[in-house]
């Protein structure tokens, strides 16, 4: 396996620069997904029609019991945003655990066993590639309702194929090592092999691709959200949040802005911190 | 050649075999298709009747081979509400969804071809990280949420381009910046890393020796090389826009084939809607199937055994 290479003094520095700012945000929002009803000033979905559309600290006229202005049912925009983060992470983690266990088990399979195994494990990631994911994740959750449990087993079912594309070319490279040869003259099943000997030397790789994953189920579950085939409402997705908002965007634009901030410095944080980890763990070779 | 030829179409038509009987599957999960096309005020009797007339009283095996059969002759099947045939339904919304996907495809490389080079150039530079931070923000913007800032900067404010609709070209710039985002930052970090590759090799250093002009090296021996995968993922990514098109489609009402889908979708017309996840698949294995193509063209040795 290729180590990563020597890189230079200025290029290391804002390496971990990048990867501190990162883990700082993904501190953040495990903080905020974890303790969020402690965390809210207001409750999340408690309507106020006489307080539509409050402006946030920044503008004039703002109520400083509002920090981020209310949305237009005069729900707490702030409070919203905390719950929304809860949801994003809960679905990131979920839709990572599950289409991790589907592509690292096919990976891992294919790259160890090889030959027809293998093939067959190529032709899944071929055929799972030529499908159109938002469509597809559209029309499960058009056809059958929207829920929280079916979305995220839709996405995992449909965004396993890094893991098993990296899974199985590392899997390759460590099966011609000398300590999986070494274990193979002590007499170890195969099973014992892959578990004990090849799944932790992948390991690191598996995790750099599981950052990936969750920001892109982030980033998939607003885009769902947002064209109504996501979280149900009145749960605060910020992808949701986004759609509600987007008839008064033209005179406040604010209210689209604070969900799409947030979003897009989440999904930027994680990948900072998988870059970071990247470099860490010594995973260069991965895709 | 020919063998490599005839092993990726026989790899292609399975792909679409299966992909096929997946947009099959998918569109009967939700149980009994007739109760969810009859509405919610029907009674038994309607029931039984849109089961007679969409023969979904037949058995599903036979249901899926009727389609199958007809689909490899191009007969999509008929839409449950616009009453049309599906076929032609796509056709008519195709050009604006090929539009807006070139338009994306055009702008990405238009954008990322200069800043990969420029930043491999100037490796290990501010510039070289500036690019790779443009690549990583690129990432991480969602693009539906782009579009909608777009419209308020560039369409409201600004007045330069058209909010929504397809009435001149000036209404797919928008949607195309938007398109092109998804794509740039993968383009941008290959076509870095190819230059950097071609520019460490030895027929770099033999050109440089013979006094070439820095941009003849540049150009016309670095690019070369370094555009193979480039122009890989180039056409890997046209077929990701067009399925990455329906979000945007829906922003910019653009009415194109991801529109027609998001449409059928909420309407249970499920002829349409799994004939779009066909044409989509089909669209994408043709697509890497040219690249690889394209590849095996432009560099003998990836023909190989």
């Amino acid at each position: 396996m290729s180590v990563s290479s020597v890189t230079s003094g200025p290029r290391r520095g804002w390496r971990s620069l990048s990867t501190w700012i990162g883990a700082v945000i993904v501190g953040v929002a495990a903080i905020c997904a974890i303790f969020a009803p402690l965390l809210v000033p207001h409750d999340p979905f408690a309507q106020d029609l006489g307080k539509r559309l409050l402006v946030p600290f920044w503008m004039e006229g703002s109520d400083p019991s509002h920090v981020l202005g209310t949305d237009q049912l005069g729900r707490d925009y702030l409070s919203r945003l905390i719950y929304g983060c809860r949801i994003s992470m809960l679905i990131g983690v979920t839709v990572s655990v599950v289409s991790g266990l589907i592509g690292i088990t096919l990976g891992v399979l294919g790259g160890f066993l090889g030959g027809r195994v293998d093939d067959a494990v190529l032709f899944a990631i071929t055929t799972r590639l030529s499908i159109p994911v938002v469509l597809v994740a559209l029309a499960v959750v058009g056809l059958l309702g929207s829920s929280m449990t079916l979305l995220v087993l839709t996405l995992g079912l449909l965004l396993w194929d890094r893991f098993a594309v990296v899974a199985r070319s590392t899997t390759m490279q460590v099966r011609n090592l000398d300590f999986v040869a070494a274990a193979w003259c002590a007499g170890c099943s195969r099973f014992r092999i892959l578990i004990g000997e090849v799944l932790p030397n992948i390991a690191s790789h598996l995790v750099v691709v599981a950052t990936l994953e969750i920001a892109l189920a982030i980033l998939l579950e607003a885009a769902l959200s947002f064209l109504g085939l996501g979280v149900p409402p009145p749960l605060p997705s910020w992808g949701l949040m986004i759609a509600e908002a987007k008839d008064y965007m033209f005179f406040s634009p604010w209210v689209i802005v604070i969900p799409g901030v947030a979003l897009f410095v989440l999904v930027m944080g994680i990948n900072l911190l998988g870059d970071g980890l990247r470099d860490l763990l010594g995973a260069r070779s991965a895709p | 050649m020919l063998q490599f030829l005839v092993r990726r179409l026989i790899v292609a038509a399975l792909v679409a075999a299966t992909v096929m009987t997946l947009a099959f599957v998918l569109t009967r999960l939700s149980g009994d298709l007739a109760i969810s096309i009859a509405g919610p005020n029907a009674t038994q009797a309607d029931v039984e009747a849109v089961r007679k007339v969409y023969g979904l009283d037949r058995p599903l095996l036979v249901q899926f081979f009727d389609w199958v059969g007809r689909a490899v002759t191009g007969d999509l099947g008929e839409s449950y509400f616009f009453k049309t045939r599906v076929a032609s339904l796509i056709a008519e919304r195709m050009p604006i969804t090929l539009t807006l996907g070139l338009t994306g495809l055009v702008i990405a490389l238009a954008v990322s071809l200069p800043l990969g080079i420029l930043a491999a150039v100037r490796e290990n530079t501010a510039f070289d990280r500036a690019v790779q931070v443009v690549a990583l923000l690129g990432q991480a913007m969602p693009s539906f949420w782009l579009g909608l800032l777009l419209m308020i900067i560039l369409g409201l404010q600004l007045g330069w381009l058209p909010i929504s609709g397809t009435g001149s070209w000036e209404h797919y710039v928008m949607p195309g910046i938007v398109l092109a985002f998804s794509a740039i930052p993968a383009l941008t970090r290959l076509t870095r890393a190819g230059m950097i590759q071609a520019m460490g090799s030895d027929y770099i250093r033999t050109a440089r020796a013979k006094g070439l002009s820095r941009a003849s090296i540049l150009l016309k021996h670095a690019l070369r090389n370094a555009a193979i995968p480039v122009v890989a993922i180039a056409a890997v990514q046209l077929g990701f826009m067009l399925g990455g098109s329906i979000v945007i489609e829906q922003v910019f009402a653009l009415h194109g084939v991801g529109f027609l889908a998001w449409e059928s979708i909420a309407k249970n017309d499920f002829p349409v809607v799994q004939a779009v996840v066909l044409v989509l698949a089909v669209i994408y294995v043709v697509l890497t199937m040219l690249a690889d193509l394209m590849n095996a063209v432009l560099d003998p040795r990836l023909r190989g055994p």
